[in-house]
């Protein structure tokens, strides 16, 4: 066991684990966030993603020790602490999730994507979204939330999360 | 205190459910005329919480608390359920709390499960409400010593009319609860209803995108342990030897279990590791060295080997389920026939939720589970047996399912966990690995239907559909004698629910056995022989010249079906002129008291076809949500076509080759296409939501592909991009 000092959702937090142990057991089972999700455990569902120094990473395979020392780790109860995120609101108002378990990756995904991406295109969104599996099949309204996010961030009347 | 459902985590804290109870049974609404008490656990608390009926819980502060007695993996039964009581209660559901049922026999049926949610509770939870809104009026009468007539219910209040008086539910609610039950409580006619098949956001929808909902695998209690298994790769190998001085030594694990994986119809072998962390018990799983006896498996267990069987069947005739006329006397007569056999792979649920469970044995006799399973009351009654205790003494909690499919509704990874918490004695996590849930099972069946058909005069006028393969009821229940004929899937596709009149026609059986573990899966066989039902009479139309669409209408007398089937055309544009290399295909089918029809556009790209539109009709009769309508039939179009196209279940040598989402593909936003979704309001009982757009879906394509490309695809699934 190891103690690793880490900043998640800005908060300083320290845990003693293995050092081999990926960030998503961390944030979940030691840090007692669950809102990152176990979906395969070998980057294919995209369950799992969060942001580490604001880019979409599948904290299934990012071992605790290999984070810098300084990593700023971001998950889906950091992104709308005080004001929802404009993804989430438009979330709520397509009405996307089903089930809601891929849920925190998609929009954790979609998130980063529109940082660098503010207006992103229908063929954006596919090729940056692929990584996040949905079962339930909601992908039209994930399109359709982004879209619409893209949309009140850049009226102003939506939260960033910051 | 009852189980609350985890996503409504702030009515926990006020623990203000239990209280003196007046316990009337819905299924016996007349019947229990001296209510039982429960005690209170806080005497000193003024407020009495009153359980007017199973489904709704009135406090005399005046909160209301419904129940739902239908576990959510995705499918809404979290604003369906309530919003049936809350119509005739005449409640908003914003201002309810929601419960999650618990297995309790008071509210009968729990199963998710069959697109039964709303369908089947549209009666009882209605007349729950009513019952309980009749009974708070005849209360406020008295009190107003005025005539029930003149005193109606609006938001969680009674008014009375041409005055300013009204009461709270709270405030009436003592006196309300000790009345009789009405029996025929009076329903609302449609027309007036507020809620129900209206567009309403569903209210867990928030809990959903901030990582607050509760799923399965979020459940913690504290001095828990973690499990992870170690299965048979094989299924149902034997246990020859164990060597876990590897896995003892990884940091966390506390010890190695040889146990059982108990699914319904046998047992199989299994080992579990034990940890003080699940990433600690999965490394050691990984660190086991198990030797396994696999008999015959390797030989006997292939996919190939069973769908060879299915073919060496479709030469002989099976077990007659349905016959209209001589069919074989008149096939060999026809002078324009087709004969074709129609293959759909085994398919992984795979929800993205793998699956999981925490039991905790009590020293004091009783038991407590959290287990994300879609039926709670079949859930208690495995754990009561596995556990050798009584269902009184066991809580059962049901967190949200990270999608289902039908999976969640097989125990066996709740029976193995009983079994790990009975020998452990303390609360035991236990997770899946993606790779159990895609290399263990149970999985939808592959399935062969062997058609013959002729046609006279431009019309199909003989059909035969023999289905072949594996039994649900037959393997997971050993309910089939073997000379019945499979009865959930030969009323599928009998003419009696395809509504397709043939003046001659025949429907048969035969079982090709599996030790392969199977389950329904979304739509069951419905998946399976809608494929090769709706290709077929595709074909059949092409031999007698006649238009797909008019084929079908020349079969069908039914106006619901017609209805379906013209509301397809118009809907897609079926007689639109289509460019050079694009095709349309349709295909309608019925099941769990619904009628879809998809219609599909294609258009070649390369050495294969791009799906360009995907329009699909559904006739559910009367809904709760439109929206939610339309969600679960983008989900069964997505799925649907995933199962058409991309990779199904295989078995070499005894063992999946699929092991993760690497191998085992799955529709990914990129491939999704453009879709389109039309609800029949055709005022009908309701029928099922969850499932029955599925079926069209994969034939629609076949057709479609036909249509642009002249190539009839017969075997699922097939490579979209190469059709060879």
């Amino acid at each position: 066991m190891a103690i690793f000092n880490l900043t998640v959702n800005g908060k300083k937090t320290k845990v003693d684990v293995e050092p081999d142990m990926p960030l998503l057991w961390v944030v979940r089972d030691f840090v007692g966030l669950k809102g990152t999700k176990f979906g395969c455990g070998i980057a294919q569902c995209g369950a799992c993603t969060v942001h580490v120094n604001g880019e979409a990473t599948r904290s299934c395979q990012i071992p605790v020790s290999s984070l810098a020392k300084n990593a700023k780790i971001t998950t889906i109860e950091g992104i709308g602490e005080t004001q929802l995120h404009a993804v989430q609101q438009a979330w709520i108002e397509e009405q996307v999730p089903q089930c809601g378990y891929c849920q925190s990756g998609q929009i954790m995904s979609a998130v980063a994507l529109l940082k660098t991406t503010p207006n992103p295109t229908d063929a954006d969104i596919d090729t940056y979204m692929s990584g996040n599996l949905c079962r339930c099949g909601t992908y039209d309204r994930i399109r359709k939330g982004i879209h619409r996010a893209a949309e009140s961030l850049k009226a102003g009347n939506a939260g960033t999360g910051k | 205190m009852e189980h609350i459902n985890t996503s409504r985590r702030s009515f926990i804290k006020t623990g203000s459910l239990t209280g003196v109870g007046l316990m009337v049974g819905l299924n016996s609404f007349a019947k229990e005329k001296h209510p039982k008490k429960i005690s209170h656990t806080d005497p000193k608390s003024a407020v009495l919480d009153l359980e007017i009926n199973p489904f709704i819980i009135i406090s005399t502060d005046g909160s209301i608390a419904l129940i739902n007695p239908r576990p959510d993996m995705g499918q809404g039964s979290t604003q369906a359920a309530p919003s049936l009581i809350a119509e005739e209660l005449e409640v908003s559901l914003d201002k309810v709390k929601l419960i999650q049922s618990g297995g309790q026999e008071k509210y009968g049926s729990q199963q998710s499960g069959g697109s039964s949610t709303v369908r089947g509770l549209w009666t009882s939870l209605r007349k729950a409400g009513a019952a309980a809104k009749e009974m708070l009026i005849e209360t406020a009468a008295k009190r107003w010593n005025a005539s029930i007539v003149d005193c109606y219910a609006l938001d969680g209040k009674i008014y009375l009319k041409n005055s300013d008086k009204s009461f709270t539910f709270g405030e009436l609610v003592d006196d309300a609860s000790k009345l009789q039950v009405p029996k025929n409580p009076k329903l609302k006619d449609p027309k007036d209803f507020k809620i129900l098949g209206k567009y309403n956001k569903r209210l867990d929808v928030p809990e959903r995108v901030t990582g607050k909902a509760v799923y399965g695998i979020d459940i913690e209690v504290p001095n828990m342990v973690y499990a992870c298994m170690q299965h048979s790769p094989a299924i149902h190998g034997k246990i020859v030897s164990i060597d876990d001085s590897e896995a003892l030594k990884v940091k966390g694990v506390l010890q190695v279990i040889k146990t059982k994986r108990p699914m319904p119809h046998r047992a199989a072998d299994a080992v579990a590791v034990i940890a003080s962390n699940w990433w600690a018990a999965q490394k050691g799983r990984k660190a086991l060295k198990v030797t396994w006896d696999n008999g015959d498996l390797a030989k006997t267990m292939t996919t190939d080997n069973y769908f060879a069987a299915t073919y060496e069947a479709a030469k002989k005739e099976g077990i007659r389920y349905e016959e209209k006329g001589d069919f074989n006397a008149k096939f060999a007569n026809a002078k324009q026939k087709l004969e074709f056999n129609y293959e759909t792979p085994f398919l992984a649920h795979a929800p993205i939720e793998p699956e999981c469970a925490v039991v905790h044995v009590k020293d004091d006799g009783t038991a407590e589970v959290w287990a994300h399973v879609q039926g709670p009351d079949g859930g208690l009654s495995d754990v009561s047996r596995a556990l050798g205790i009584s269902k009184d003494k066991i809580k059962f909690n049901v967190p949200l399912l990270g999608g289902s499919f039908g999976r969640k509704a097989y125990h066996d990874y709740l029976n193995e966990n009983c079994l790990l918490a009975k020998e452990l004695k303390k609360p035991v996590k236990m997770m899946w690995t993606r790779e159990d849930d895609i290399t263990q099972g149970p999985y939808r069946p592959g399935m062969l239907s062997h058609m013959q058909g002729f046609v006279d005069k431009g019309k199909i006028t003989g059909f035969y559909h023999h289905a072949i393969g594996e039994s649900i009821v037959g393997q997971v229940f050993g309910g089939l004698a073997p000379d019945e004929s499979d009865p959930w899937l030969s009323g599928e596709i009998s003419t009696e629910n395809s509504k397709y009149e043939f003046p001659v026609s025949k429907v048969s059986w035969t079982n090709v056995k599996t030790e392969i573990p199977i389950v329904w899966w979304r739509s069951v066989y419905a998946s399976n022989m809608g494929w090769g039902q709706e290709c077929f009479i595709d074909e059949l139309a092409q031999l007698a010249g006649k238009d797909p669409l008019q084929a079908r209408l020349d079969l069908v007398k039914d106006a619901r079906y017609r209805k379906v089937l013209e509301t397809i055309a118009e809907k897609a544009n079926w007689k639109e002129k289509l460019v050079a290399g694009q095709g349309k295909g349709i295909a309608v089918f019925a099941s769990f008291g619904s009628i879809s029809a998809c219609c599909i556009t294609v258009t070649k790209d390369g050495a294969g076809v791009k799906i360009d539109k995907v329009v699909s009709v559904l006739d559910c009769g009367y809904y709760v949500n439109p929206d939610n309508v339309k969600a679960q039939t983008e989900g069964n179009i997505v799925m649907g076509i995933t199962a058409a196209i991309k990779g199904g279940i295989t078995f070499t040598n005894g063992v999946c080759d699929q092991t993760n989402f690497h191998q085992y593909n799955v529709m990914r936003l990129s491939e999704a296409p453009k879709m389109e979704i039309h609800i029949i309001d055709s005022g009908e009982n309701p029928g099922g939501v969850g499932e029955p757009s599925l079926p069209p879906i994969a034939p629609a394509l076949g057709n479609a592909i036909f249509a642009a490309t002249g190539k009839r695809i017969r075997k699922l699934p097939f490579d979209i991009a190469n059709l060879g």
